[in-house]
């Protein structure tokens, strides 16, 4: 039996897990959904196949994120999303729409398949600009001044960009010939307005919150911190040279970049988790004071501790079972 | 202008409305579709390959439109209904959690091996994969029908200033409902799926379809209503004595007993006045709802009139209970009869295949009707005698809830339509697919990996 204290970091770390393996997983194919191409069928076809066995375990990550929060956080579930009520019923409107849209555009007969993958690609815009904007109003404790509503906006830009740019990195590991070139050009661009994106949302996070600005410039925690920027722009860097590589060579360590990319969120994601932490409610409410009986997280923590590194071995096998470039996606 | 707690009602009927049609259907037919891969696996008939393939794809469509109308649910427990989690959240939260962790990601996750996989595993862990998805979906009822009937008849816990907190979480899980509950859903789902099965495949005899793989799953489905539909009536009587026991007032408005009686008639029909409190227009047979109910003639039944202001609205629960039970019968009746005239002349007429097909669709009616009897007669409680619904109740402004209740009622109806077109779109186009050749055949009989896309 672990203690309330406990148990409170406990579920916060694995909110956290759910929170980061969503951005990076949903992440990956909202983006491919936000690139697919209106004009070209063939390049839609690869890019949806690329994703098809993935998207549905990669959104439950989603359910188990806001399931935790509401398992718990009951109060700050409660507090959070009555806040962001609108926001979050666009992207839901928008993970129906692209969920479907996947569905449907595989089944329908041949001449509503251009409306499925519009469907398809304006639903995986809506929940990635709302999920970034949901994020922007987060960070800045729900300031509903029309700085708060631009600090949003520019936050939803920039999680879109990123979620574009490893949805980029993700097509040029998984594609070839000529998709994969273009997907290479698509990675560089947005991996320009994605660095641009999170640099402006930390800059602009120090100057919304000065508690965090101390936490992060204090000593001692700037040794240990400061280390976060610094490699994630080298790390943008790296995978800024290697995308150059790529376009002569396109053979050679094509899945780099997606791998960056997936370092780049962990640190992001990190910086982020430590400048709010142990705020559930940035400002309002801290983990201890929301979170629920230890009687009950206990009993959900016995199987969690079984059943998530299950959920990440057979989740590892999947990716093993699809590994290499896209085929064709047949359902049989 | 509706005020927030009345559209944070009907919002939460109209998505969970919505969502029960897919995993009613998707729960059994993944069963289904374990059965036709291992007939396939045994016998090596590419017929039962076609029969998978056909509905596999089905099966996705209705499993994606689940999952997506699931995510609202979680979203609005906290933002409609902050009561239910700040006074139950104790009990419901685990609950739900161990289904996100052993279900939702066990489902996700092989369902993209069973779709996609096939020819990049063994023939042995397709077989294994669509099995684990089968076991998923069930355990997914298992543990969203333990908390539902927990809201029923709640054991296992303690009250502490307002709030339940878990003693026992055995007595919890397997609260007194439960059992009844959830094998009453499970068998509900398989009619579903039969008669979903049996009116897509009359729907392709009709259009002309001379292939086996029609024929093959309209006698399967058949056979599987025919044992079925008789089964769920006796469960469906077991839980209605269980319901008896524990939520008396739900009986009453069940049967529209106004009056404590003993020899209470069965009625037919009646149009029940909660003004009066009485009916009108009764059509009964004497002594019957003391029979079923009691298994005794002169057996008591509770009447509304010792639950007053604790009884649900009476309308509702009185007529979706009849209909119920009327369809239910209707497919009973419409199982045996179409799967002995099969078992006589080895093929239906096609009047009765279009009664088939006007039916592909019933097992929705009647599982809505049912679920509509358990909420609503559940009213005006949300967790018996815990929590009412009004206590429950968000804050937010009613604008708000009208817009999004807006957004989901139009995406809904959109989404209804596309489902119900592009099922019979699949169908249409599998009337056009060639019958199997002798070389298939011959080639099926060897056991190879390629064996498994014929």
């Amino acid at each position: 039996m672990f203690d309330q204290n406990t148990l409170a970091v406990i579920f916060v770390g694995l909110m956290g897990l759910s929170v980061l393996m969503y951005a990076i997983l949903d992440g990956y194919d909202l983006g491919v959904g936000m690139l697919i191409p209106t004009d070209n069928s063939e390049h839609a076809d690869i890019m949806v196949a690329s994703i098809g066995p993935f998207w549905d375990a990669n959104e439950t990550w989603l359910v188990l994120a806001v399931g935790l929060l509401l398992i718990a956080f009951p109060a700050a579930h409660s507090f959070t999303l009555k806040a962001l009520y609108l926001p979050a019923t666009f992207m839901l409107i928008g993970l129906i729409l692209r969920g479907v849209a996947f569905d449907f555009r595989a089944k329908a007969s041949f001449s509503h398949q251009p409306t499925w993958n519009k469907i398809f690609k304006l639903g995986s815009l809506i929940a990635s600009l709302t999920q970034g904007y949901m994020l922007g109003m987060y960070v800045n404790g729900f300031d509903t001044s029309i700085t708060g509503y631009l600090f949003a906006t520019l936050s939803a830009i920039g999680v879109s960009s990123a979620y574009c740019f490893i949805g980029a990195t993700w097509l040029v590991m998984k594609t070839e010939g000529e998709l994969q070139l273009k997907s290479i050009k698509v990675a560089q661009r947005t991996l320009i307005i994605a660095f641009i994106g999170i640099a402006a949302v930390s800059a602009t996070n120090l100057l919304f919150n000065p508690d965090i600005y101390v936490k992060w410039f204090t000593f001692p925690n700037i040794l240990f911190l400061m280390p976060i920027p610094i490699v994630c722009a080298a790390l943008f860097t790296l995978a800024f040279v290697l995308l150059r590589r790529l376009q002569n060579n396109p053979e050679h360590g094509a899945g780099l970049p997606f791998f960056l990319c997936i370092l780049i969120f962990t640190l992001s994601f990190a910086g982020l988790g430590f400048s709010f932490f142990p705020y559930i409610v940035p400002n309002q409410l801290t983990i201890w004071q929301a979170v629920a009986a230890p009687e009950s997280l206990n009993f959900l923590l016995y199987g969690a501790i079984v059943v998530v590194p299950t959920i990440l071995m057979y989740t590892a096998y999947s990716y093993r079972v699809f590994w290499g470039k896209v085929q064709e996606l047949r359902y049989y | 202008m509706l005020d927030t707690l009345m559209l944070s009602r009907i919002q939460f009927a109209t998505n969970i409305s919505f969502h029960i049609l897919f995993p009613t259907i998707t729960i059994a037919l993944c069963w289904f579709l374990l059965f036709f891969k291992i007939r396939f696996d045994q016998t090596g008939d590419p017929i039962w390959m076609r029969a998978y393939r056909f509905w596999v794809k089905i099966f996705a469509l209705t499993f994606a439109l689940g999952v997506v109308s699931g995510i609202t649910m979680s979203f609005q427990f906290g933002t409609n209904w902050p009561g239910f989690m700040e006074t139950v959240g104790n009990i419901a939260g685990p609950l739900l959690g161990y289904e996100v962790l052993t279900a939702f990601f066990l489902e996700a996750t092989f369902l993209g091996i069973m779709l996609f996989g096939i020819k990049r595993v063994p023939p042995k862990i397709h077989t294994l994969a669509t099995a684990i998805v089968a076991l998923g979906t069930t355990l997914s009822a298992f543990w969203i029908l333990s908390l539902n009937s927990w809201m029923h008849t709640p054991t296992g816990y303690e009250m502490r200033d307002g709030v339940a907190f878990p003693v026992d979480w055995f007595a919890i899980i397997f609260n007194p409902s439960f059992p009844y509950r959830f094998f009453h859903m499970l068998i509900a789902s398989a009619i579903t799926a039969s008669f979903l099965i049996a009116g897509i495949s009359a729907y392709r005899l009709l259009r002309g379809d001379n292939k086996r793989a029609p024929k093959l799953t309209l006698k399967v489905a058949l056979t599987a209503a025919m044992l079925l539909t008789p089964l769920q009536a006796f469960v469906g009587d077991l839980h209605g004595l269980n319901t008896l026991e524990h939520q008396p007032q739900k009986i009453a408005a069940m049967e529209g007993v106004w009056e404590t009686e003993q020899g209470a008639p069965l009625l037919l029909f009646a149009i029940p006045d909660e003004e009066t409190r009485s009916n009108h227009f009764e059509i009964g047979v004497p002594y019957m709802a003391s029979l079923i109910l009691t298994h005794d003639m002169n057996g008591e039944i509770k009447g509304l009139n010792e639950f007053v202001g604790k009884h649900p609205p009476v309308k509702p629960v009185f007529y979706s209970f009849r209909i119920m039970v009327g369809l239910g019968l209707f497919m009973l009746l419409t199982a045996w009869v179409a799967r002995l005239t099969l078992f006589n002349r080895n093929e239906l007429p096609a009047w009765m295949l279009k009664v088939l097909v006007a039916l592909s669709f019933s097992g929705w009616v009647a599982t809505l009707a049912g679920w509509y009897v358990t909420e609503i007669g559940r009213q005006p409680y949300l967790v018996t005698d815990i929590l009412t619904v009004k206590q429950a109740a968000t804050d937010i402004a009613s604008s708000n809830v009208a817009i999004s209740l807006a957004l989901y009622s139009i995406v809904y109806i959109g989404l209804l339509y596309a489902y119900l077109h592009t099922i019979f779109v699949m169908a249409r186009r599998a009337v056009e697919i060639e019958e199997i050749s002798d070389n298939e055949m011959n080639k099926s009989t060897l056991n190879t990996l390629e064996n498994n896309h014929v």
